[in-house]
């Protein structure tokens, strides 16, 4: 403790002695605080930039071939002669939306900004462990994030290999002209953004095993704590391995060696390479890819575990499950990556290996569900916007998580390997339960992050157009996969030469799915104003809004380097206490005291 | 013109949009006295009523879905091994709807009836060992049926086919499709893409292709000699790029040449016989109801997928890796046409692994013809092996066609 003491005492007195200048406040800034700001605000950028991406193409799929002055306003006549998106655009298109949701927005905006924010918040801390590798960390992102916009502005266009750049189609510029320029860019962004990650990663854990305040055992962290920790270990232990899968692609591509090919022809030339195997390329890129899943997905159901147990006024139901099973998703989660290759030729057996180990991750996450139903039960429910975000992040985690179960079984995923299915799929749970629970982050911890309230009526209007459009473009997903239909097509009109009935559901629901998708799309105009909006309208936030038990809420509303005035606070009890019996009020901030005789939960 | 007055108009609108949302927020925040963290029992109650409205929605639009597009999109299935995962898929679906419909409403149910009620003071109520331990334990006994019904069918799916079944390659490139069936002897010659030549297109490996390579990579328009005399002309000035670009070619084509020689070497003459005798066919994929089919997969250039959703199945084809599936059709085109009421509907092989620009495109039709129809079709084609195509008689009758169309229009 004394070492904290010390170093409380050195930031109090800079605190008075100088004011910050405005690169070290606001740009290179290494506070905890705002570089999980700044995070934020390049993960929301890049979101709508990806969205405005799926817009685009989903146009194309709603109305192919018909002309659109959208598509030709925002891509030229290069990529949208008269209107009508090129083959190899759209391939672009489709590649650069999944990178930037998955890694930009999911796992640099979700991971990043509220690990930045909440850790040393909630555990008690001045700062991260370290506050130069933070800043590091946010700036490689920064650097990665510019790289992969550029990619979108060569002249031969951006990858086109779809977010997975299997190789060869990522390796031979001959195959598509994406696999050229755009996507040596593309794996020199993601080499940097890994970098970022890492930095990151390894911050947040030697954070939270050394810097937890006096009394903040491990058993009494938050839920969130729990899920940003196992996520940073999760990046730790998967980042360097997709790190190896590109830098071995990249020496495929620019040092003719041959790790992911053998025996090609391809633009009527022989190659020499031979020896190498593309199946290679993907055993290592889903080491990564299948937890990558759960370091999107576990600091989402943290941060709704929190915002459910505070808005229910009830304890979580089962901390030690939900602990234990965030733990058992963690540990799962390195063990399933083959279950998106049953149909590459893999070993039969090796496969079943893979459906049991990928069926298990159901019982955790059952249990996940089954809690917070229960927590949720004889609740007394304040239905704030984050409190609906959470909410709607549980059903769509409902959803998105029951048809994995028909993926996971590889005898059913035969059919369905990479038809709409699995689109509907993946993104009812990455993109409506992972963003629901974004959204309900920034909705809840707005107050912390810049002293003002958001406008809870706008808030509510963005929710019910969100899950409504959300849910009107991934549902109709589920049909026209089971009617068959590839993924990543340009149209469907291959249909209509073998079978008129799939042709016309194909048609139909793609219009219905693009409308939607557009509804939903607007719909983030309210967010996007509200958030900026409060930023500098907002009214002033009470100390603690929510009427949370969480550290964070006892830190000044003005947000000041190392966090607390004074000695930092001391926890005496677990996070939920809400609605204890005998107490005064409904919550028990973790700074007071147990009282004689009061019981530990 | 048109476009930036379309600009023009969204410009205006998006400041008319955001000055009625300026208004919006600064009403409602008056309205709230600036309390945004208070809500009001009238917005809880609201909300909580939407909520539980909105799972109504949320069910009518699946029961919707499922009526309307559920069934009928997937077709059933066309072969003996699709109508045993269809029968799991079912299966499947029936549990996994279940539960979708059981935890969605008691989560809506729950955000409804427990909205907050001034008064009524939340239950605490942390953990209670028995009911976690029902819920680990009832999903963990529906998983394991679950996952021992799955790997009993992909056990059957993915075993070796019968001693009977009938051998045929897919070969795949950028952006389409060539089936080679493996003749009288049921065995494919072998392959070996570095003798790809125009006659040649699936590098059948014989001897006499084996020459030919050889013969093209030293002599060829763009061989060796060819190479070395223009890097060794005096008479004509290469940049210096193009020189390199021409001294890479050439070690390129010393270093297959080289292969090509030690394959020469190694060749065994007997394995002639069984490449000779494969059958080429493009365009359309001739199968038989009722027989069993071993697919070998090759791909020349990247990774393809071929995807048969009427037999439901699917295998990769792998650059430089061999891979393999198998299905048995048991439906003819004309048994699914009447079932589909769809006098033009047709199996169909497509390709479900992005391949490049024309992806989409890449496809092969499929037809599923009775026994002796099917016979007819092969009768016809016994005069046009790989050995036929490789040594064309001069006075060969041009007739592959009306055998192919003759069994189309049969059914």
């Amino acid at each position: 403790m004394a070492s904290h003491d010390a170093h409380a005492h050195g930031h109090h007195e800079d605190h008075h002695h100088h004011e910050e200048h405005f690169v070290s406040k606001y740009i290179f800034s290494q506070d905890h605080k705002m570089i999980g700001k700044q995070f934020l605000m390049t993960a929301v950028f890049m979101g709508l930039v990806a969205m405005m991406l799926s817009i685009l193409f989903r146009i194309q799929l709603a109305w192919p071939g018909e002309s659109s002055d959208f598509l030709s306003f925002f891509l030229g006549e290069k990529w949208a002669p008269n209107g009508v998106l090129k083959e190899d655009m759209y391939l672009g298109l489709v590649t650069i939306h999944g990178t930037i949701m998955v890694f930009f927005l999911l796992t640099g905006g979700l991971s990043g900004t509220f690990s930045n924010i909440l850790i040393p918040l909630q555990l008690g801390a001045r700062d991260m462990a370290s506050g130069f590798m933070n800043m590091l960390s946010y700036w490689l992102f920064a650097l990665s994030s510019i790289i992969m916009l550029v990619s979108l502005f060569v002249e031969s266009g951006p990858a086109m290999a779809g977010w997975t750049i299997y190789p060869p189609l990522s390796a031979l510029p001959q195959a598509v002209s994406g696999s050229g320029l755009g996507m040596t860019l593309w794996l020199f962004s993601m080499a940097i953004f890994i970098a970022s990650s890492l930095l990151g990663s390894l911050n947040y854990i030697v954070t939270i095993i050394n810097l937890r305040t006096q009394g903040m055992t491990m058993t009494r962290m938050p839920l969130t704590i729990w899920a940003f920790f196992v996520t940073a270990i999760l990046g730790v232990l998967s980042f360097p391995v997709l790190l190896s899968a590109a830098l071995l692609l990249i020496m495929d591509r620019l040092m003719g060696t041959s790790f992911y090919l053998s025996d090609i022809i391809v633009g009527g030339e022989m190659l020499t390479n031979h020896g190498g195997s593309p199946i290679l390329y993907q055993h290592l890129f889903w080491f990564l890819g299948h937890p990558e899943v759960y370091i999107v997905l576990l600091p989402a159901l943290g941060l709704s575990s929190e915002i459910i147990a505070t808005n229910a006024r009830k304890p979580i139901f089962g901390y030690k499950a939900m602990i234990g099973s965030i733990l058992a998703i963690g540990f799962l989660s390195f063990i399933v990556w083959g279950h998106h290759m049953f149909v590459t030729g893999m070993n039969p057996f090796l496969g079943s290996v893979f459906v049991f180990t990928t069926l298990l991750i159901a019982i955790p996450s059952a249990v996940k569900v089954f809690n917070y139903l229960t927590t949720l039960w004889k609740g007394s429910l304040v239905l704030t916007p984050a409190m609906l975000f959470a909410i709607g992040l549980v059903s769509t985690f409902i959803t998105g998580g029951v048809t994995g179960i028909i993926l996971a079984d590889s005898a059913l995923d035969i059919m369905m390997h990479d038809t709409y299915f699995v689109v509907a799929h993946f993104h009812i749970v990455m993109g409506m339960s992972a963003v629901f629970g974004m959204f309900g982050g920034v909705y809840h911890w707005f107050p912390k992050m810049f002293g003002r309230m958001m406008n809870t009526r706008l808030g509510y209007a963005h929710f019910w157009i969100t899950i409504v459009g959300a849910y009107g473009v991934f549902f109709p997903m589920h049909f026209v996969g089971l009617a068959g239909a590839p993924r990543r097509y340009y149209d469907y009109s291959a249909y209509s030469e073998f079978d008129k009935g799939s042709f016309e559901l194909m048609v139909d629901l793609n219009e219905v799915i693009t409308v939607f998708a557009i509804i939903a799309a607007l719909g983030q105009v309210l967010f996007l104003f509200n958030f900026f909006y409060s930023i500098f309208r907002g009214p002033a936030a009470p100390q603690n809004p929510w009427k949370s038990n969480t550290l964070e809420w006892t830190t000044p509303v003005e947000r000041i380097h190392g966090n607390w005035h004074g000695a930092l606070p001391v926890v005496h009890r677990w996070p939920y206490d809400y609605s204890k019996p005998g107490a005064s009020e409904d919550f028990i901030p973790q700074t007071t005291p147990l009282e004689a005789g009061e019981e530990e939960h | 013109m048109e476009n930036k007055l379309i600009v023009l108009l969204v410009i205006v609108l998006g400041a008319i949009a955001i000055a009625q949302l300026v208004r919006v927020y600064e009403i409602s925040s008056k309205l709230r006295k600036n309390q945004e963290h208070e809500i009001s029992n009238r917005d809880n109650n609201l909300n909580g009523r939407m909520m539980f409205g909105f799972m109504f929605l949320l069910f009518g639009f699946f029961i919707y879905l499922m009526s309307a597009y559920g069934w009928t999109g997937r077709g059933s299935a066309a072969s003996d091994e699709g109508v045993e995962m269809d029968w799991l898929l079912n299966l499947n679906f029936v549990i996994i709807i279940s539960v979708f419909f059981f935890t969605n409403f008691l989560l809506f149910f729950f955000t409804w009836r427990y909205v907050r009620k001034p008064g009524v003071p939340a239950f605490y109520y942390p953990h209670n060992n028995k009911l976690e331990m029902l819920w680990t334990v009832v999903p963990a006994i529906v998983l394991a049926v679950i996952i021992i019904l799955g790997l009993q069918t992909w056990g059957h799916l993915t075993g070796e086919s019968k001693p009977e079944a009938v051998k045929i390659e897919l070969f795949s490139k950028q952006f389409d499709w060539t089936a080679r069936y493996s003749g009288a002897d049921n065995t494919l010659g072998l392959y070996d893409y570095k003798l790809t030549l125009d006659n040649n297109e699936l590098a059948l490996l014989t001897s006499n292709t084996i020459d030919s390579s050889l013969n093209n990579m030293l002599n060829g328009a763009t061989g060796i000699h060819s190479l070395q005399k223009l890097l060794n002309n005096r008479d004509t000035v290469l940049s210096d790029s193009t020189v390199a670009v021409l001294r890479t070619d050439l070690s390129r084509k010393e270093r297959l040449y080289r292969f090509l020689t030690q394959m020469k070497q190694n060749h065994n003459k007997k394995l002639d016989a069984s490449a000779w005798d494969d059958i080429i066919q493009k365009d359309t994929l001739y199968l038989c109801k009722g027989q069993q089919y071993e697919i070998a997969l090759r791909a020349k250039d990247v990774i393809h997928s071929a995807y048969f959703p009427h037999f439901r199945a699917q295998m990769n084809a792998v650059p430089g890796m061999a891979t393999r599936m198998k299905f048995t059709p048991n439906k003819t085109t004309a048994e699914m046409r009447e079932e589909k009421n769809d006098a033009t509907f047709n199996y169909i092989l497509m390709c479900n692994k992005i391949c490049g620009g024309a992806h989409y495109k890449m496809k092969m039709v499929v037809v599923v013809l009775d026994k002796p129809a099917y016979n007819r079709w092969m009768a016809g084609k016994k005069s046009q092996t790989f050995k036929d195509q490789y040594f064309p008689v001069a006075a060969a009758p041009a007739t592959p066609a009306p055998a192919d169309t003759t069994a189309v229009t049969m059914n």
